[in-house]
């Protein structure tokens, strides 16, 4: 698929521009595909993804809903369970807190508790993540939360080709799938290939090699990390960069193999430091691949407040290159 | 302290070759130990991590003393209790504390095994812990490099797995060890004491006999053809390998006259005996002659008389033989009645090779004859069994290739 997309006619566009084109060729493709939520329709989205599809395809496919999370979730795990294939788009992940009931509580559990009688092949789409200054209530990572929860499955898309790709992938499962598309992406443009399509969503990928330790993040932190690989690499530091794209579940062999090669780690990951992502991701790697550390690993993760409103402290609570530069000179003990 | 001959009473430390936390395996040579018969090698017959050493540098020690405690693999760490010293056991001896509940000490002495129970107060921790990466633990077990030669260059001083690979790097080319050397002066002295305490204690009884070697020499000969000269077979090894095998098959002439009786060793370990350039003799063991293939006992033999002679043998070459052997054949000497060794109690010379007219099937020829003496220890095996012992000797030097 990548070799082709290669051979292929690469085209300018945003992160918002793929994700859009993700929902116009599953709506096209499928015709049980609709997209639901907030200001979807008419306004088109909340930043502006589905703008247009409201005009293209009509309120059957792309359904404005009333200010309900619990509500329209519930709706979207109804049509799901009945032969539908929703997909629902909550504004943030702040907001998706109102409908936790309806993912944790019923749409991952379904399966489960029908006896295998019913599946729930439902697609929420979200924003996630701090940098706006959206202040404290909308500027969360809360995909590490998600990523706890058995039942249903988290990607988190950094490129454009995943952008693109993942949201048929995702609705081809029979289970729901959470895909978490970080608001700092939204405006990032890059090249893609004019005939991009699906791409897998069970396999980290490795986005930039590289033998010396291994930056392992996701979402919008992957820039972050590219860049300070490229920071490491003026010190003759070479950092590999592992973009889970799947946090739920991980690919533990690609971080194995990944840590086993360099023999040092650093998880980057937006979430609060207790109990994110990164605590697990560290403690599988400890788990797994303890004899192959030659140093503790580090992690860089947003600071223990509510996500602060000014700009300087926004930026100052979560990642950056230089903490991710710092953290890995720390665990080479170079300065 | 282990006794690295009968007459040994002390010996001093002249060297440590490990820390305290260093893993040695049994048979690890550990310290160097100036004796009368020169710098010996001492080695460790216990397998653990080195906890403490008890003996200082130079320090003079009787044999028996403990050199240092080793903690083997099932033994519990002292830290945990370290951070709050128990008081002590009012019953322990003040000194005993410190040894009773360690592995035995790195040779073990003679006398009772030390008491197991109670579970003594522990010294205090000394160092703390050495940080080293898990990468660069098994790196260092794979590659067996002791972690305390090691130098750390991580985070906090931790040894990382580039520092183990930078020490691999060193260990392949090791700066050459300097050691004592001889105490030439020193070695006659300890000569002298167990040749006299040998002629005063054991009473004699030397047996010769006069065996046919050409069978040897013509096997020799054809194996050397295709050998290349450094691994080439000489008479010797067909001797300490007849007498190992004899001496299996002889038990009364392997072992050591003790406490007024005989111990049959359990392992032929043959002394062998080592002229050194300005006047030193030592006979060091062969471990396990009587088992070790001709090419495997010929190499063997090279590597001990070359130690020998650098001064460079184990404490255990020195301790263990259990019988010797002599030959003065190279010297042009034709018969050689040797001194026993104590506690050994037998102690076989070979002559020089020479070419006498020989009776064979009822024909006078020339023929290659050696003659080989057993001294023996009257109190221990008579002289009967002495003439079988010599005569299997002969016997199986009849036919080398079966040796």
């Amino acid at each position: 698929m990548k070799q082709e997309s290669i051979r292929a006619e690469m085209v300018e566009m945003t992160y918002r521009e793929a994700v859009k084109q993700a929902l116009r060729d599953a709506i096209k493709r499928d015709e049980r595909v609709f997209l639901m939520g907030e200001d979807v329709g008419r306004y088109g989205g909340c930043y502006a993804v589905s703008h247009g599809l409201f005009a293209e395809f009509g309120p059957e496919r792309i359904r404005d809903t009333p200010l309900s999370e619990s509500g329209f979730t519930g709706a979207g795990i109804g049509a799901a369970m009945a032969g539908m294939r929703p997909i629902v788009e909550l504004m943030t992940v702040n907001f998706t807190l109102l409908a936790l009931d309806q993912i944790l509580n019923t749409a991952a559990t379904v399966r489960h508790m029908s006896g295998n009688q019913f599946g729930v092949p439902l697609v929420i789409r979200m924003a996630t993540g701090a940098g706006r200054q959206l202040a404290a209530q909308h500027s969360h990572s809360l995909e590490g939360w998600y990523a706890h929860i058995p039942g249903i499955k988290v990607l988190a898309p950094a490129t454009l080709e995943d952008a693109r790709g993942m949201l048929w992938t995702a609705l081809q499962d029979p289970d729901p799938v959470l895909i978490f598309e970080n608001v700092m992406l939204y405006n990032m443009t890059g090249k893609l290939a004019a005939d991009a399509g699906p791409v897998d969503i069970d396999k980290a990928a490795i986005r930039r090699p590289g033998r010396d330790i291994s930056l392992i993040t996701y979402g919008g932190s992957l820039w972050k990390t590219l860049e300070a690989a490229t920071a490491l690499a003026a010190d003759n530091i070479e950092a590999e960069v592992i973009d889970l794209r799947s946090l739920r579940p991980l690919d533990d062999a690609t971080i194995m193999a990944s840590v086993a090669k360099t023999r040092h780690a650093v998880i980057v990951d937006e979430g609060w430091r207790s109990g994110s992502l990164a605590a697990e991701v560290g403690m599988r790697i400890v788990e797994q691949a303890f004899w192959s550390l030659d140093a503790p690993i580090g992690r860089v993760c947003s600071e223990e407040v509510p996500i602060p409103y000014p700009r300087h402290l926004e930026n100052a609570a979560i990642p950056q290159a230089p903490k991710i530069v710092a953290a890995a000179k720390a665990a080479l003990a170079r300065s | 302290m282990p006794s690295l001959g009968a007459d040994m009473e002390a010996g001093t430390l002249v060297e440590w070759l490990v820390k305290p936390g260093d893993r040695v395996k049994r048979g690890d040579v550990v310290a160097v130990v100036e004796t009368q018969k020169g710098a010996i090698e001492i080695e460790t017959f216990q397998s653990g991590q080195i906890e403490q050493i008890l003996v200082d540098l130079k320090s003079k020690v009787p044999v028996g003393t403990p050199l240092a405690r080793i903690r083997t693999e099932g033994e519990e760490k002292p830290a945990a209790i370290a951070a709050a010293p128990p008081p002590a056991v009012p019953t322990a001896p003040p000194a005993a504390p410190a040894v009773a509940h360690a592995a035995p000490p790195v040779v073990q002495a003679p006398g009772p095994p030390p008491p197991i129970t109670p579970p003594p107060p522990l010294a205090p921790a000394t160092a703390a812990r050495a940080r080293v990466s898990p990468a660069a633990r098994r790196l260092a077990e794979e590659r067996g490099i002791d972690l305390s030669t090691v130098t750390g260059s991580g985070p906090d001083g931790a040894i990382t797995f580039a520092d183990v690979e930078r020490r691999i790097g060193e260990a392949a080319a090791p700066p050459e060890k300097k050691r004592g050397g001889l105490d030439l002066a020193a070695m006659r002295l300890a000569i002298a004491a167990a040749m006299a305490r040998s002629k005063r204690e054991i009473p004699h009884y030397y047996l010769e006999h006069q065996v046919e070697i050409t069978a040897c020499e013509q096997w020799l000969a054809e194996k050397n053809a295709t050998l290349p000269p450094d691994n080439r077979l000489l008479l010797g090894a067909l001797a300490i390998k007849a007498v190992a095998l004899a001496a299996r098959r002889f038990p009364a002439f392997n072992g050591f006259y003790r406490d007024n009786k005989f111990e049959p060793a359990p392992a032929v370990h043959v002394g062998v005996a080592v002229a050194i350039r300005g006047g030193g003799l030592a006979a060091p063991a062969l471990h396990d002659a009587d088992r070790l293939p001709l090419d495997e006992l010929m190499s063997g033999m090279r590597d001990l008389v070359q130690r020998t002679r650098a001064g460079r043998i184990r404490g255990s070459e020195m301790s263990d033989p259990t019988i010797t052997i002599s030959s003065l054949g190279e010297r042009g000497v034709e018969v050689l009645y040797g001194i026993i060794y104590p506690p050994q109690v037998a102690i076989v010379g070979f002559g020089k090779a020479v070419v006498r007219p020989w009776v064979v099937d009822g024909a006078i020829g020339p023929r290659s004859v050696i003659t080989i003496t057993l001294s023996g220890d009257h109190r221990a095996p008579d002289g009967h069994a002495g003439a079988l012992f010599l005569a299997e000797i002969g016997k199986l030097l009849q036919e080398p290739d079966k040796l």
